[in-house]
C-alpha cells in the first residue's frame, strides 16, 4: 500500500527483501547506504542479534528525487531470512508495493531458496496479496563464489512469473543497484496502474 | 495488507494536524506523530528537531506490529495502546482506525495517566478524518496514473 501524501506532494512506497537466511539482504542494504549520496538516504537501521544476524529488520530509507513535482521516498527493508522466524517476516510484508527476492546461488542453498519462495508466496497470500502479481526481481546473489548453481537452474527453479532477474555479488556491489532500480520501476509502474486492487 | 493506496489530501492533512495541536497542548507533551501501520510518518506537531522522524516511523509500525503478533499468540485482536518509560522521556503508542499508530513522547511535565486520557478524546477525532481520507482515496487515484515511463526513468539520471 503506497502512501501518497498530497499536501507534503510525496509518494512513499514499501519494498522488501526476501531470501533465505544469510543470502546478503542486509549486505544489499548496506552497499546502498554506502554508496548512495547521504542526502538521498536516512540513516540505516538494524534490529539484528550480537552474531549481526537480522532480527526483526533492517531498514534504509531513499529519497530518489521527484517525478511530476512528487517527492519519491523508498523504505527499503530486510526480514530475518532464518526459518524460525516466519511471524516476523509476515509482519514486514505488511503494507509491501515490491519484493527483491534474494537468492544464494551456492549449490548447497538450492533447497533454502526454494523453500524461501515457497515461504514468500505462502505470508504474501496471508496477506491478503495475489503473489504473481505482486511487483517482483529476483537477484542471484554470491555469484563470485565457486560452486554455484548456473543461471538456467536458479531461472527454472525461482523464476515461474519471469520477472527480471540480476546476477550480483553484493559485497562488492555488482548487480545491487541494477535490482533496486527495477524494482522501483515495477512498483511505480504498479502505482501507476492503481496498484493490486 | 492489500488496502488500496493510502492518499492523504491538504484538507484531511490540516484537520490532522489541528487535532495533534490539540492533543499535544492538552496532554502537555514535547511531541506528537501520526504515523501508519506499515512505517510511514504522516504528521507530526511539536519539537521534533533532534528526533529522527523517519526512523521513530518505521521503529513504531515495527513496534505495533511485533506486539500485535504477540497478541494474537495470546488470543487477542493486538494491544491497542504500549507505553515505554525512560529517565526523562516516555513513549504512549496506540493504534486509531486500524490503520495509524499516534506516537505521544511527554516527560515529567504530563504524566501516563493525563496523555491516555486526551489520546482517547484525540483518537475519536482522528479516526473521523481518517474515514474522509480513505473514502477520497479509494476515489481518486492522486495524479499518479499520469506518471509516464519517461518520468520514471528520469528518477535515474
Amino acid at each position: 500500500m503506497s502512501f501518497i501524501n498530497y499536501s507534503s506532494r510525496e509518494i512513499n512506497c514499501k519494498i522488501v527483501y526476501y531470501g533465505p537466511g544469510l543470502c546478503g539482504k542486509t549486505t544489499n542494504l548496506q552497499f546502498i547506504y554506502k554508496r548512495m549520496n547521504p542526502e538521498a538516504r536516512g540513516k540505516m537501521i538494524s534490529l539484528a542479534t550480537e552474531s549481526e544476524r537480522t532480527l526483526f529488520f533492517d531498514f534504509l530509507p531513499l529519497s530518489l528525487g521527484e517525478i511530476r513535482g512528487f517527492k519519491t521516498r523508498f523504505h527499503l527493508y530486510t526480514v530475518p531470512g532464518q526459518v524460525f522466524y516466519d511471524a516476523s517476516r509476515r509482519l514486514i510484508l505488511r503494507g509491501v508495493d515490491g519484493v527483491v527476492f534474494c537468492a544464494d546461488s551456492q549449490l548447497t542453498r538450492v533447497d533454502a531458496n526454494e523453500e524461501s519462495m515457497e515461504n514468500l508466496r505462502v505470508n504474501l497470500r496471508e496477506q491478503g496479496y495475489d503473489p504473481d502479481r505482486l511487483p517482483l526481481v529476483l537477484q542471484y546473489n554470491k555469484r563470485d563464489l565457486p560452486n554455484v548453481a548456473s543461471l538456467a537452474e536458479l531461472h527454472a527453479l525461482l523464476n515461474r512469473r519471469n520477472v527480471p532477474e540480476y546476477e550480483a555479488s553484493a559485497t562488492t556491489g555488482i548487480g545491487v543497484f541494477e535490482t533496486l532500480k527495477a524494482v522501483i520501476k515495477l512498483v511505480l509502474i504498479d502505482l501507476k496502474r492503481g496498484g493490486r486492487q | 495488507m492489500s488496502q488500496g493506496n493510502l492518499i492523504l489530501r491538504e484538507p484531511e492533512y490540516e484537520a490532522f494536524l489541528s487535532i495533534l495541536r490539540k492533543l499535544l497542548a492538552d496532554a502537555s507533551a514535547k511531541v506528537v506523530f501520526l504515523v501508519d501501520k506499515n512505517g510511514t510518518l504522516l504528521a507530526s506537531v511539536g519539537d521534533a528537531v533532534g528526533f529522527d522522524t523517519t526512523s521513530l516511523a518505521s521503529l513504531a509500525a515495527g513496534n505495533i506490529a511485533a506486539t500485535g503478533g504477540l497478541a494474537n499468540l495470546i488470543g487477542e485482536k493486538e494491544f491497542s495502546i504500549l507505553f515505554h518509560e525512560g529517565e526523562r522521556d516516555n513513549m504512549h503508542l496506540s493504534v486509531v482506525a486500524e490503520r495509524l499508530i499516534l506516537v505521544v513522547v511527554f516527560d515529567r511535565r504530563s504524566s501516563v495517566g493525563l496523555v491516555r486520557l486526551r489520546v482517547r478524546q484525540a483518537t475519536a477525532r482522528l479516526a473521523a478524518v481518517m474515514a474522509v481520507a480513505v473514502a477520497a482515496s479509494d476515489a481518486e487515484q492522486g495524479g499518479v496514473e499520469e506518471l509516464t515511463e519517461a518520468d520514471i526513468e528520469s528518477l535515474f539520471k
